[in-house]
């Protein structure tokens, strides 16, 4: 199982902090588009997404238990 | 300590401590706060959010950029989340260092990093509406998914 945390306007969208799916052995890029469908995400593709906390790329594998973010263009400061 | 998110507001003198040292010949702070006309806008409040856990995180290895950047520097950084009104402070970062220059150089590295790698957003709310800062204006964009190599080591 893997936990999915979604910030700022995607998180709005989804209406969720976060939500609990098993996405182990999957891509990056393929959870991405997952998420996109199920929850009609059109921007999803500008966001990062890091892995147990660290940036991650499209190809890299969800391993079990992983955290994925969902990181849309920070804007702090 | 020295990176920390907070949700009540900064004590500057506070973060300020946290980098003073018998080598310093310098301590600069930068000192953000809420602007309240952007491009005419006219701002109401801000709310700022955090992804926690990995700010702390990305606000350690900027401390650690600069400290392998500028042999000798000490750094501090505490952002706020949550509710800001006009003139708050979002940020407060203090750099100690033998020599003047290198105290506002590496303090200004600190802030333009924490603009590119630190998960924290802005909810601008103006007497018309809300937004979040940062996707919505596309000003920034990960064509690759991520942050290029460029971006996040310099």
């Amino acid at each position: 199982m893997n936990k999915i945390l979604f910030f700022a306007h995607l998180k709005d969208a989804v209406g969720e902090e976060f939500i609990q799916m098993d996405v182990s052995g999957k891509k990056v890029s393929e959870v991405k588009e997952l998420i996109a469908k199920e929850y009609q995400l059109g921007k999803l593709e500008s966001a990062m997404a890091a892995i147990n906390e660290e940036f991650s790329s499209d190809d890299d594998l969800i391993q079990s238990g992983d955290e994925i973010a969902f990181i849309p263009p920070v804007s702090g400061g | 300590m020295n990176f920390e998110i907070s949700k009540d507001p900064i004590d500057i003198q506070s973060v300020i401590d946290k980098v003073v040292q018998r080598n310093a010949g310098a301590i600069t702070t930068f000192i953000g706060t809420v602007r309240e006309l952007t491009k005419g806008k006219k701002t109401l409040y801000l709310i700022y959010e955090a992804y926690e856990s990995m700010a702390v995180k990305k606000l350690e290895q900027i401390g650690a950029e600069i400290e392998e950047r500028w042999p000798g520097a000490k750094v501090a950084i505490t952002h706020r989340v949550g509710r800001l009104d006009i003139t708050d402070i979002a940020v407060v970062i203090a750099v100690s260092t033998p020599h003047r220059a290198d105290a506002y150089e590496a303090n200004r590295h600190a802030i333009e990093r924490i603009k590119e790698i630190v998960p924290i957003w802005k909810k601008e709310h103006w007497e018309d509406g809300e937004e979040w800062i940062g996707d919505q204006l596309e000003k920034v964009a990960y064509p690759t998914g991520k942050p290029e190599e460029s971006d996040l080591n310099e």
